[in-house]
């Protein structure tokens, strides 16, 4: 319960400050690394017996020899503090290691497909805070038909599923009225539902919290000041309130992130979008360990860019964590 | 109904006049009338207060005159104008016509009266920005620093910059009216505006008041205090239950109050009456109260010291990173039966030391007895027995009970684990609830289901059931109106009479202190800066800090003579 | 007498009818909903109207109509007893999922807030770094180790939404901690097992319970993601996800075999997310 008066104040040195947060998010991203590292180690039975089928696509045993030589081929037969040292080692130089099934490095086949994919969240992102600060600075705080219909709405997307709300989207705005392609591909008219499926979605949480605080904030005896200082109440919500009610919204779109890459995953797929998506389904199905795993830590270090981009954002807003 | 008002200055017009007004909120069967029927009008030049307990419809009274009771009021009057115009049914449109440039509002605790995120500039300027007063950017800032000059904020080019919590509370009310002042408007309306202040900011915004009555406003002013109003006002209003019990000059209402409860508020004022005598009447205690007699001369000096606190020290990490001592060096010791008083305004460290008392708080350095052991330097686990020969009363005893507790239970709860049979224990919670003077009605609620007053009597409750040698009471009754203050303080007067409890006293309101206290220590910034026998320090005080506060105190205009001298010590608010 | 025995007996249904009269109107709807799905997954056979596996390849990929009333398959299997009979293997996954989650969820994050210092740190670290990865990709990292499998479907979910939970506990239990009744419980004397035990927890229950209703709603439709993606349950079963699944390729010719089997997932979450927040509103005016 942390209001926006409760902020706790910290004085230290930006750049202190800054230095600490990169210390922290690097422990972040090198507990995920050690993370994806066990990940590659708990597979259950024997890891080469693993990479010649998924590479082969036969399930019999194979032979020792092949075994000896894949397990020599990736160091398998190391210690595993060995292969650990290594692990991190390899990442520091940018290797995230090689694909099982593709035999290409898991970099470069991230590389390629992560761009539509953060295009995706981040043109959501904007439009589900667009769509959350529009509909609260008109609506919240209002007891009229409008705003119990915004609240319901907000409770409905907050809680559909996002592939089903994309392939209502798909169905009728598509296959029926036929205003966007069905199959968009990466183009920016391919972009427009995608975008609007994960943003509504998002836009239902966004609303909420801003809303919610919205309606606390109009009842601050600051805003009644400011009322008997003869401001209107248009005024009053775009001036005052608005920005108290977004410093709750600013601390949620760091975990926005995540949801919003979950959601990514499962609407590329409705789209049949060239994104992580896909080759991240396709990688779980064949069970090609190291892709997914370098998903995990590209991921956890955006999570970590994004909280510090956050924070960033919340020190422009709220001026009292940078003064004192 | 005007023949019996004072007239001030008879021939200036009325510039506001209430007729029968009358709120209530919600409709139908659900309506809730809050103002019924009030009537007053005001000349310029002229103080009217408002003074009621909490839920007198007050300020509902004073948010009506400015359009702003609230969307889901229904204010009805038989006549409300300002300057000749009708004010029923103006638009919202018209209402902000008026609002900031006829009428000024000041709302109580600017910290949360100036938007927090908004610097102390925009928020003084943005009515002369809204109604269009400034032509240019250069015009706006110099106005709004001769705004801050006026009132009085010292270096108004830096807190012009600055954000409402980096000034003090007293800076930042100051401040606030201003924001009021700023269109120059003919009435101000000042809703508690000293509420949340330390005494020395109070009487700096009370002087502020007063002067800009003598400028030619009107003021209309709201309180619960009758000791705050009473230096400004030329008119008072009583209220309760949304009803005006009294109305008369301030002179006629201290001299010869008419109605039980305007007398009632007047009793109940600590600072009014000889200390150790009772506040409420004596309805209100069911127990017969014993003769009372002064304490202060009764007290044996042989009787055995009980907590005994030596060159106690306490730091906290400030904002800067730099260690600040809150506790630095304070020694003390409670005796047998005695009250010891702890007064100090906010941040002088007198609920750190209440905390190290208990042993919550682990003190830097120095360390506190009880009864002649050792008590903050041991482990928790050898402490815990021993803990229910210390008591604690909060400010705010809702936050101190388990809300899903019912009252029977939280008092039971601490009853020491002597008392085995759950027949024995019923019986000593009805009988602990009796002596607090609530009815054993009350067993089976919970918290919520309580007033304030009822609240501080199971926290009293809960507090003796383990027959404790010392009660700490860390600002007992500062959140409570003032006759419930009085009922409590009465209350716990007769108990420690009753009891022989010892009192751990800590309160920042000096009259409350005064009248409960058989000693009394003065704190400032972490230190002592005064102690002694309460009267002798009233009498006699030794440091300049100690006088500026007593100077400072509140009171009666009936004591006025007394009242507020100018030797304000500045620091004090900083 | 006759009346007085009337007026005793009749008491106890008033004072029902007085809590049923106090229930606001969605929150019975949502109840309503709730409790037919309910119904679904203990006796699917009292609500189907035909066989969930039966194929009649002549009446395949039909829109819904009166004989069908949520159309058919591309077997021509009716949709509507199948989405029925998916009910209880949904309903079983995101209680199964929901009871993991909050389990782990109340270990880690519950230790974290009544240890305090060190082990709260190292606790809270861990919640973080795994708060960092995406639900669903951390679901995804469990399909991946253990191929998919109903029990790997429920862990995957479990685990992948057990970091939030953590996290929410952890301040909850925080908050909770340093209430002043907690304090008050100190001064009294009380040991802090004793304090734990008759304040803590039962305090922090209220609003877990509302969590676990909301959680419920939201494990199954991760869990339908997943299965969504071809990641969960084997086909035959008509578990909701997987009707999903195999209806994501017809849904240019047929949308409802992939709008109505989603609908159904949003109609429980959405009931139990309403019933959740009606009892976090509830609970909270109570304290």
């Amino acid at each position: 319960m942390t209001g926006s008066n409760g902020v706790r104040i910290v004085a230290h040195h930006p750049i202190v400050w800054f230095a600490r947060r990169i210390f922290s998010g690097v422990v972040v991203v090198w507990a995920a690394a050690t993370f994806a590292f066990l990940i590659q180690c708990v597979l259950p039975g024997d890891r080469a017996q693993i990479i010649i089928n998924v590479t082969s696509g036969n399930v019999g045993p194979a032979s020792s020899a092949e075994l000896a030589a894949i397990n020599a081929k990736y160091g398998f037969d190391q210690p595993l503090a060995v292969q650990y040292g290594k692990y991190i080692l390899q990442i520091l130089h940018g290797d995230l290691g090689e694909s099982y099934q593709q035999h290409r490095p898991v970099a470069a086949i991230i590389a390629e497909r992560i761009g539509p994919t953060i295009v995706l969240a981040i043109a959501a992102l904007l439009i589900a805070w667009l769509i959350a600060i529009l509909t609260t600075l008109f609506i919240a705080g209002r007891d009229n038909i409008w705003s119990k219909l915004l609240n319901g709405t907000q409770v409905f997307l907050a809680t559909v599923p996002p592939y089903w709300l994309a392939t209502i989207l798909l169905v009728l705005f598509a296959v029926k009225l036929g205003i966007f392609p069905v199959i968009g591909g990466n183009s920016p008219i391919g972009l427009v539902l995608p975008t609007l499926a994960l943003a509504l979605e998002l836009s239902g949480f966004f609303g909420q919290v801003v809303q919610n605080e919205f309606t606390r904030v109009l009842e601050q005896p600051f805003v009644t000041s400011a009322r008997a200082r003869g401001m209107s109440d248009f005024g009053v919500r775009l001036r005052h309130v608005l920005r108290h009610a977004a410093l709750p919204g600013i601390t949620l779109s760091g975990w926005a992130l995540g949801r919003l890459l979950s959601g990514a995953i499962l609407i590329e797929v409705v789209f049949a979008r060239q994104g992580l998506g896909g080759v991240l389904v396709a990688a779980t199905s064949s069970r090609d360990v190291p892709i997914v795993s370098g998903a995990v830590l590209i991921s956890a270090a955006l999570f970590v860019l994004a909280s510090l981009i956050v924070d960033l954002t919340y020190r422009v807003v709220d001026p009292r964590i940078k003064l004192t | 109904m005007s023949q019996g008002r004072p007239q001030p200055v008879p021939q200036q017009p009325d510039l506001l006049r209430v007729e029968s007004l009358r709120v209530s909120f919600g409709r139908g069967i659900a309506e809730n009338t809050v103002v019924r029927s009030i009537s007053f009008s005001l000349r310029p030049g002229q103080c009217l207060a408002i003074v009621g307990e909490s839920g007198s419809g007050k300020s509902v009274t004073a948010r009506s005159l400015i359009g702003l009771a609230g969307r889901y009021a229904n204010v009805h009057a038989r006549q409300l104008s300002f300057d000749g115009m009708d004010l029923i049914g103006l638009s919202d449109r018209a209402w902000r016509r008026i609002r900031g440039t006829e009428i000024g509002f000041v709302l109580q605790d600017a910290l949360v009266s100036l938007d927090p995120l908004r610097r102390i500039g925009k928020e003084v300027g943005e009515g002369l920005l809204l109604h269009g007063a400034v032509s240019s950017r250069e015009e706006l800032a110099q106005r709004v620093i001769a705004l801050l000059k006026l009132v009085g904020v010292p270096e108004p080019e830096t807190r012009a910059e600055q954000l409402p919590h980096q000034l003090s509370g007293g800076q930042r009310q100051r401040a606030l009216i201003a924001s009021a002042l700023a269109l120059d408007p003919r009435i101000l309306i000042a809703d508690e505006p000293t509420t949340a202040l330390d005494v020395t900011a109070q009487a700096h915004v009370l002087a502020l008041l007063e002067e800009t009555k003598t400028r030619g406003k009107a003021l209309i002013l709201i309180s619960h205090d009758l000791a705050v109003v009473s230096r400004v006002a030329d008119e008072i209003l009583v209220m309760r239950g949304g009803e005006v019990v009294e109305r008369g000059t301030a002179a006629q209402i201290f001299r010869d109050p008419r109605h039980p409860y305007t007398r009632q508020l007047l009793d109940a004022v600590p600072s009014g009456r000889p200390p150790g005598s009772r506040l409420s009447p004596s309805t209100i205690v069911r127990s017969p109260l014993p003769q009372m007699q002064l304490p202060l001369q009764s007290l044996p000096k042989s009787r055995p010291i009980l907590l005994e606190a030596t060159s106690l020290v306490k730091r906290f990490k400030g904002p800067d990173g730099t260690l600040r001592a809150a506790v630095d060096g304070v020694s003390f010791e409670v005796r047998s039966g005695e009250t010891l008083g702890i007064v100090g305004e906010s941040g002088s460290g007198k609920s750190t030391m209440a905390r190290m008392v208990l042993a919550l708080d682990e003190p830097d350095e120095g360390a506190v007895q009880f009864a002649g052991r050792p008590w903050t330097t041991l482990a928790e686990c050898e402490r815990r027995a021993r803990r229910r020969s210390l008591s604690i009363i909060y400010q705010d005893p809702l936050g101190s009970f388990d809300p899903r507790w019912t009252v029977g239970r939280i008092i039971s709860d601490s009853l020491s684990s002597d008392v085995e049979t759950r027949r024995k224990r019923q019986e000593r919670v009805i009988e602990l609830l009796d002596l607090v003077g609530l009815s054993q009605a009350l067993l089976d609620r919970r918290p919520l289901e309580l007033s304030g007053g009822q609240r501080q009597r199971v926290a009293i409750a809960r507090a003796i059931a383990p027959n404790p040698a010392v009660i700490v009471c860390d600002e007992p009754v500062s959140a409570l109106d003032v006759s419930i203050q009085a009922q409590v303080l009465d209350l716990l007067g007769y108990l420690k009479d009753h009891l022989g409890v010892s009192y751990l006293f800590i309160s920042h309101d000096l009259s409350v202190v005064r009248h409960i206290s058989d000693r009394l220590i003065v704190m400032r910034r972490g230190r002592i800066v005064d102690s002694g026998a309460t009267e002798e320090i009233f009498r006699n005080p030794l440091s300049e800090y100690t006088k500026s506060l007593i100077a400072a105190m509140p009171r009666l205009v009936r004591d006025q003579h007394i009242g507020h001298s100018t030797t304000i010590l500045e620091g004090g608010i900083a | 007498m006759s009346m007085f025995a009337e007026v005793t007996l009749s008491r106890p249904l008033r004072e029902i009818l007085a809590i049923v009269r106090h229930v606001p109107f969605r929150i019975a709807v949502c109840l309503i909903i709730f409790g037919v799905f309910v119904l679904a997954a203990m006796a699917p056979k009292v609500l189907q109207t035909h066989d969930p596996l039966a194929i009649d390849l002549r009446s395949a990929l039909q829109s819904p109509s009166i004989a069908h009333w949520f159309g058919t398959d591309q077997l021509g299997r009716d949709l509507y007893s199948r989405v029925v009979e998916g009910a209880g293997q949904s309903l079983a996954i995101g209680l199964g999922a929901t009871a993991l989650s909050m389990s782990v969820a109340m270990a880690i994050g519950g230790a974290a807030a009544l240890s305090g210092g060190l082990l709260d740190s190292i606790l809270s670290r861990i919640i973080d770094v795994l708060f960092a990865i995406p639900t669903l990709l951390l679901a995804l990292v469990f399909v991946t180790v253990f191929g998919p499998s109903v029990l790997t479907e429920v862990v995957a979910v479990g685990i992948g939404t057990a970091p939030g939970y953590a996290r929410m506990i952890r301040g909850q239990m925080l908050s909770i901690k340093g209430a002043g009744y907690v304090e008050a419980a100190k001064v009294l004397g009380h040991p802090f097992p004793r304090i734990v035990w008759r304040h803590i927890l039962p305090n922090a229950m209220n609003p877990l319970t509302a969590m676990m209703t909301i959680g419920v709603g939201q494990a199954i439709i991760w869990a339908s993601g997943l299965a969504f993606l071809g990641l969960g349950v084997a086909p035959p079963a008509p578990e909701w996800g997987a009707l999903l699944n195999a209806g994501r390729n017809y849904v240019i010719y047929a949308w409802w075999l992939e709008i109505i089997p989603g609908l159904a997932v949003t109609a429980f979450a959405l009931s139990l997310t309403i019933i959740g927040r009606h009892l976090q509103d509830r609970l909270e005016g109570q304290r």
